[in-house]
This record gives C-alpha cells, structure tokens and sequence, in this order.
C-alpha cells in the first residue's frame, strides 16, 4: 500500500489502508527522534513553506522540527489574518512563494476549504495544518498513532469526543478516521456547540457527560474555541467545568485504563482539572511528541509524490 | 412596420393555440390561423412563442460598480435569456436611493433599447435602515417598488412606518428576509453540509422569521409585500397562511433554488455561494410544489454578476449570488421535461403573474392590444453555455461551460426583434 496524492487535505479524503501507512511510516520515524543525533538527509535539498495565516505556537513548531529532522530547509511566513489584509488574493501570495520553487506548503488558515483551494491551484505538495473548522488532519493522526501505543490496537475501541464539536476541526478529523477504522465514537457538548445536523458524524451523541464517559477506552477533551465562537454560546467557564469538563468523579464512569487525551493548549480547570492533566492516565504529552513523527511521515510522503 | 411570426405554438397563461402572430408598431395585432401580409415575415415552425419574460430581481451594477456588469450588458444578457422587462435591485454604488439615480438608469437602458427597465428603490436612505427615502419622487422618475436587498431592514419600525408609507402612493416592498443576526457570518445553509465542510451555516430560521415579521407587519399596515427568493420549505407554510388570511403577500424563486441543494457545496465550489443558499432537497421540493400550487407567484433569477476575482477566492470570502438571466428558460424548462410544471405555469410564473404584481396591464399576456414584447423559445436546442452565448459580464455560475437545453432563440421587445440566434 501506498500513498500517492500530492497534498494531505483531510482525514474525510482518505481510505483506511492510506490512513494505516500514514501511521505506519510515522512510528518508523519515531524511532529517529529517539536517536542522539535527529537528523537524517531524506528530504535534503526541499524546500518547505510553513504558511501560516492564523496564530500558532505548538503546530508550527512541530512541522518545522518535523521539516528540519529530515534535513529540508523549512521557512515560516506568518500572516496576522489572511493575505488579504494588504490587499493581495490568497492565491497571488502562493503563487509567489510556489515561484520561489517551494516544494510543500504547510498551511494554517481561519477559513474552512482554504487549504483544498491552495492545494487545487499549486504544483506544489500541500499538508494541511487546519482550515478554520474543517480538518487538522495530523492532529488526528497523532492522536491515532497515540491511541494505537496505549490500547495496541485501534478497531473496536470505545472513544469519548466531548466539548466544542462544532468548531473543532480536529474533532472532524478525528471523526472522520474514526469511522474508517472502526472506533466507536460518542460526542458530547453543550447543544451550542454541537453541528445542528449531527447525522453526517454517524456517532452517537451523549446525553450527559457521564453518560458520554461510561465504558470508554480513550477520552478526547476538547479544547473551548474562544476564538472561533460567538460571545452567545456559554454563559461561563465555571459552569462548562461543571457540566462539560472532565474530573476525577466523572471519570471513575470510563474504564480503568483509559487514557486522557486532549489537542492543547489546554484551559486547565475549565476541560480538564489540573489533577487530571497531569496524572497518569493522561497522554497529553505523547501526543505532542508523537506530532512530530506524525508530520515527518506526512512531508515524507508528500514529497515523495510532487 | 408589421411582422409576422409564422408557425408557433402561443402559449398564455390561460391557452395554448397553434397559429401567427402578427405584430404592429409596438403592438399584437392579432394571433392568426391565416397568412396576412406584412414588412417581415419569420418563420418559426416548431417554436413556442411566450409574452416576454419578466425578472423581478436582477442585479445589474449600474451605476458604480459596472465591471460586474453594466445596464447595457445587463440588458443584453436579458434578451438573450428571452426577459424583456427587468427590475434591478437599488444596491448599487451609489445606492438607488432618489430619482436621479433611478431616472439615470431609466435613461441608459432606453439609450440601450433592449429592455424595459424599472428600478427598484432603496427603502432607506444609503440601505442603512435607518431613515425612509424619497418614494413617492422615486416612482414618479420610474421606480417601481422598494427594498433593501442583501441588507434587511432590521428594525421592525422602520418596516413598519416603509409599509405604511408606500400604501399612499399604491406600490409595494419587496423583503430580502433574514434575519442578520440569526445568519450571522454564516455562509451555507446550516444543514448537514455545513457539518461535513466546516462551512458556518444560516439557519433556515433567519429566513422564516423575518418573514412572518414582514407578513405580520403587513397584516397591520393593510400594505403590500412582496418576498423576495424565497428558499425553505417552512417559509412556503408561512406564506400560504398568510395568503390564506386574506394579507397581501405574493413570492417569488430563483431558479438556482429549485435546480440546486446543499449537496452541490461540497467540494466548496463558490459558483454556488448564494444568499439565500442552497437548502435541503425537501426544500427544493417544496418549492418546485410551490410553483405548481401558486403559492410561489413569480419565478426571478436574483441575476448577481461578480468578477472572476470575486469567486476565486477562500470559500469565506467569495461573494454571494450567481448570475441568472441566461439560465431561467433551460433550468425552469426541466421542470416541464420532468412534468413538474406546464408551459402554462411557465408563463404564469415569468409574465402573467409579475405583471399583475407589477401592475403592468399591457404585459404578460400574448393576446391583440397587448404590447409587442415576446420570446420565441426552441425548449429541444442543446448547446453548451460558453463566453459565446454568455452575454453577461460576469461568468460566475455553475452551469458556464455545461450543456444546457432550451434557449430562447429570438426576442422581441416593442414589436422589434432586440436578440436572435
């Protein structure tokens, strides 16, 4: 099996067996980023953009060590907003970073469809590194290759995905995968934040919070999208900690060795009690480190294919 | 000057007759089974000759922002989709908000020919909804009715006190509903799609409740309402109740409204970027019954020219709307082909009715003393929708460069032929 596509855009257009070779280059390049030395030449000589048209700290950081351990020179161009601020279409700006003979784009954008629509008009290879509230699909992969260490498997396991659904582009993502590979997956939230059409998710929505944790192997918390919400949609972070937050009592409901999951950063006390984030259970960590492998996987296979 | 149509198959609202038309001047002189003489005689065998169609909603840019378009190829896009009367909303650049801007573009369409062209006027001054415009000098320069579209009259108030308003003067609003805080900065229906893309939605909700505001606030005024593009199943129950308690409320469609649904946006195609957008297949449905039924009163393109520049880009930035005037006959022509309506429907639907809400008592009707203005329509011709037959400005639709079927092939405005192919 193989990947032969040009741009990773999202997780909905994938099949499982691509989904699984994804995973599987990303724990061979995990074993690199245990070495002394974390470099090795396979991308020697490519050049990668990280465009980044929304603020981000951790995801830009990842691809660009993911870039730099396989020898690529990675460049950042950070935009406040869109390109669009001084007056230049989406387009024009990376039509004239693709002259400069770039050979992937990494892309960050506030806007749903942005990264398809830069990946459909460049010979450039595209990864996706979130598109408003569409996809994040390396995230879901981290989370996936995360789950895949924990549990050892994959299909048939019990997944609880609680918070801002509708605004979450790594939950869709998550979803997405999810369904491929088999995972039972039950979304929670506060009716405010959960898509008025559920149905296309084709997982079952919890009533409550205990009732989203009973018998889960894995619990994915999701972060509160400030930034992408209304001022209407919650009436305080106390409450959403009440009723929508992840503590100790509600997760005696989850199986013993389930573990705790959430994208980062975290709004400690409001998704998870500090107790919980930083207990055993919680695999937050790992996910940051496993984004790494994640994103080597995915330039990896996308230079390969430009 | 006398013209003789030859070999067609009339169709009004009322009857369909095989026979001549033999125009004189501006005016039908006659349907005939016989051959009189006449200056010009035209062969039409095989071909349905309808009274010239009437868009009640089209955007043609004209003043301000004519790279999108202009009256003149706004006019020509007209004639060629076989309309020969057209009502251009007032959101233009500046806005159409007094009668110098109305009677400038009275002007350049009569300067054109093509066309009649009766503007629609700004309900308020700049469509800020704030303070009422100058109506009743408007219709004297020509307008013919009110709106704000694209920027509803969100205070109810200011609805209120335009109602009431307009009755002096016996002309009529036309509601673009939605309900700007519930649409938010939605940009497809709010809908199962919205889900699947991550796209925000407008709720069908933002449409409907301005809706039974505008019907409510016309029941008290005893004024006229029009509503413009309406796309949810829940507005066509509002609208018939209202029509059944006696309110004057009359509609209307697009076509994109009855042709697409939300499916279309999956792949984030921002041809179909449209406000109202496109709803659920129900929806669509509902509105195809709603044509049939007479709920729906008026079929109107909402023809809304954009640069190429406007479409190509993020999905979130592109701007609404699709140009429309060269793909009424072909889209509303399946509806036939699928027996959902009549040829008589389709002339109820684009002249009969929108002339007697327009008030126009020489239109919509091809009968003796009748003005001259009529399209000849071959429903069979097959062609692809290419920059030859575009005679828009703008290409920003999905059906540029599909197969289409049905076209209309010669049309004739003030008994003068204005478009033949």
């Amino acid at each position: 099996m193989s990947y032969t596509k040009k741009d990773l855009v999202g997780m909905k257009d994938l099949t499982k067996d691509e989904i699984l070779f994804i995973l599987d280059q990303a724990e061979k390049f995990k074993e690199i980023n245990k070495r002394e030395v974390k470099k090795v030449p396979t991308l020697k000589g490519k050049t990668i953009v990280n465009l980044f048209f929304e603020p981000s700290t951790r995801t830009r950081t990842s691809f660009e060590i993911a870039g730099k351990r396989l020898s690529a020179d990675t460049i950042n161009f950070s935009s406040s907003s869109s390109s669009t601020t001084k007056g230049e279409t989406l387009i024009d700006t990376v039509k004239n970073i693709e002259s400069m003979n770039s050979d992937i784009f990494v892309v960050r954008h506030a806007y749903s469809g942005s990264v398809k629509f830069i990946a459909e008009n460049t010979k450039a290879g595209v990864v996706n590194a979130g598109d408003g509230t569409n996809e994040h699909p390396t995230q879901a992969l981290l989370d996936l290759l995360t789950i895949k260490e924990h549990k050892k498997k994959l299909e048939g396991l019990n997944v609880a995905i609680i918070g801002d659904i509708t605004h979450s582009r790594v939950a869709r993502s998550n979803i997405w995968a999810m369904n491929k590979l088999g995972i039972n997956v039950k979304l929670f939230g506060p009716k405010t934040m959960l898509p008025k059409e559920t149905a296309p998710f084709g997982c079952y929505i919890a009533s409550n919070m205990e009732e989203a944790v009973e018998d889960c192997d894995v619990i994915m918390m999701l972060r509160i999208q400030k930034e992408r919400m209304s001022t209407v949609l919650l009436p305080s972070d106390r409450e959403y900690a009440k009723f929508f937050g992840l503590n100790k009592s509600k997760l005696k409901k989850a199986k013993g060795d389930c573990i705790i999951m959430h994208p980062g950063p975290i709004n400690r006390g409001v998704e998870l009690s500090s107790e919980l984030a930083d207990c055993k259970q919680s695999v937050i960590l790992d996910q940051v480190e496993n984004g790494v492998a994640v994103r080597m996987a995915a330039l990896y296979i996308v230079a390969n294919n430009i | 000057m006398s013209i003789l149509l030859k070999g067609l198959k009339i169709i009004n609202h009322n009857n369909i007759e095989e026979g001549n038309l033999l125009i004189e001047k501006d005016t039908i002189k006659g349907i005939t089974k016989e051959t009189p003489q006449a200056k010009e005689t035209v062969d039409l065998s095989g071909l349905i000759a309808v009274p010239g169609l009437i868009d009640m909603h089209v955007h043609f840019r004209d003043p301000g922002l004519e790279y999108k378009e202009d009256i003149v190829s706004g006019s020509q896009a007209a004639v060629a989709g076989g309309v020969t009367t057209c009502l251009p909303m007032a959101n233009t650049k500046p806005v159409n908000d007094n009668s110098t801007i109305t009677k400038y573009m009275i002007d350049k369409a009569k300067e054109c020919g093509l066309i009649d062209l009766c503007p629609i006027g700004a309900i308020t001054k700049g469509m800020k909804g704030e303070e009422l415009t100058e109506m009743g000098d408007m219709l004297e320069a020509g307008a013919v009715a009110f709106s704000d579209d694209g920027l509803p009259v969100m205070n109810s108030e200011v609805m209120r006190r335009a109602l009431e308003y307009i009755k002096t003067f016996g002309s009529f609003i036309i509601s673009h509903s939605e309900d700007k805080n519930l649409a938010g900065k939605g940009v497809i229906h709010d809908g199962k799609v919205a889900t699947i893309t991550g796209l925000k939605g407008i709720p069908a909700e933002a449409e409907e409740i301005m809706i039974i505001r505008d019907i409510l606030l016309a029941k008290a005024t005893k004024s006229r309402i029009h509503i413009a593009h309406v796309s949810t199943k829940g507005s066509l129950k509002l609208i018939k109740w209202a029509k059944e308690e006696g309110i004057e409320v009359t509609c209307e469609a697009a076509p994109h409204h009855f042709s697409f649904d939300e499916e279309c946006l999956l792949d984030y195609d921002t041809n179909y970027k449209m406000n109202p957008p496109l709803r659920e297949k129900e929806d669509l449905e509902a509105i195809v019954d709603g044509l049939k039924s007479g709920i729906i009163d008026a079929i109107a393109t909402d023809h809304a020219p954009h640069h190429i520049d406007e479409k190509f880009v993020e999905f979130d930035n592109a701007a609404f709307g699709i140009t429309g005037l060269q793909t009424l006959i072909p889209l509303t022509l399946k509806l036939i082909k699928n027996n959902k309506l009549t040829w008589q429907d389709f002339v109820r639907l684009t002249s009969y009715n929108p002339a007697k809400i327009l008030n126009f008592s020489d239109k919509g009707e091809l009968k003796a003393g009748k003005k001259a203005d009529i399209t000849i329509i071959d429903p069979d011709f097959t062609y692809i929708f290419d920059k030859n037959i575009n005679k828009s400005k703008s290409i920003n639709s999905p059906l540029f460069g599909k197969e289409l079927t049905g076209i209309a092939k010669l049309t004739i405005k003030d008994g003068k032929i204005v478009h033949k192919m």
